[in-house]
């Protein structure tokens, strides 16, 4: 196989997001605030989408179904975004912090 | 077959392994600096990189709304929030940082590898009529027919998202 035509094997694109999801994962365990887990999800998000636009172009009968999926993921992700953002703030103004560590007195 | 560097699928092909250079590189960016308006930096290259290669998947019209969508909406609002609250993590206590960092790498190599085999071994057999290329009209056709369920229905979904942060971080405000 040439490293020229990586691009037109379903194999290439698997390993992509399966690197982008283990990124993610490191990241959410690694990151102390809130907006540094929030990234590492979006990234996670964004190796999901890789898998299923792959599936779509390689393997699916009717080519638009993984773009839709996709499509609705990026949809989720922003709403996701937005109310995470507002949580991030309404918590920054009773700690004057977003590290993960200094709100564990929320816990149940 | 190999194609030359000079033919227009040989530039395709390189042009292709820097978009998977910048999607890494990005990635380990967003997750490794301190400061998080690095990441955040880091976050909207690797989403480029996305971008490039949904382009190469054949599909531009979700290569662009990626663009639009995760590098024009979701990083600028991480931005605001990263304006807004304190922007610098402060460092774990050195004993634990090196324990926990080797921990969280093996854990995340592990998932890597395991995902990736799994890819790799199995054999995905492709479905009869498996064309590839899903063209901006097939799409819009099937998202006002076959999807408009789920399509009506995340709209809600985002008119509630929109509500609710609003309400979120109004509520706070009065508080005080």
């Amino acid at each position: 196989m040439n490293i020229l035509t990586l691009g037109n094997s379903l194999d290439t694109y698997l390993v992509i997001g399966a690197v982008l999801f283990g990124i993610g994962l490191y990241g959410i365990v690694k990151r102390r605030t809130f907006i540094g887990m929030l990234i590492s999800a979006e990234l996670m998000l964004s190796g999901a989408s890789v898998n299923f636009m792959a599936f779509n172009r390689f393997l699916a009968p009717t080519p638009v179904t993984g773009q839709v999926f996709t499509l609705f993921i990026m949809a989720i992700a922003a709403a996701e975004a937005a109310i995470v953002l507002s949580i991030i703030i309404a918590v920054y103004r009773n700690y004057r912090s977003i590290e993960t560590n200094d709100v564990v007195d929320l816990k149940g | 077959m190999t194609p030359s560097l000079a033919s227009a699928e040989g530039l395709l092909g390189l042009l292709f392994l820097v978009f998977v250079l910048v999607t890494v590189a990005g990635a380990l960016i967003a997750v490794h600096t301190r400061q998080l308006i690095r990441a955040v930096a880091g976050l909207g290259l690797c989403f480029i990189g996305v971008a490039g290669l949904y382009y190469s998947l054949g599909s531009p019209f979700v290569a662009l709304m990626q663009v639009l969508i995760y590098v024009g909406a979701v990083c600028v609002t991480i931005i605001f929030a990263v304006m807004l609250a304190d922007p610098v993590e402060s460092p774990r206590p050195a004993k634990t940082a090196v324990f926990f960092g080797a921990l969280a790498i093996i854990a995340s190599a592990g998932i890597i590898w395991a995902l990736a085999t799994l890819g790799l071994r199995t054999p995905w057999k492709a479905l009869p009529g498996a064309s590839g290329q899903g063209s901006v009209d097939q799409l819009g056709v099937s998202l006002l027919t076959s999807y408009s369920m789920s399509f009506e229905l995340i709209s809600v979904v985002l008119l509630v998202a929109i509500i609710g942060s609003l309400v979120l971080a109004r509520l706070g405000r009065s508080k005080q």
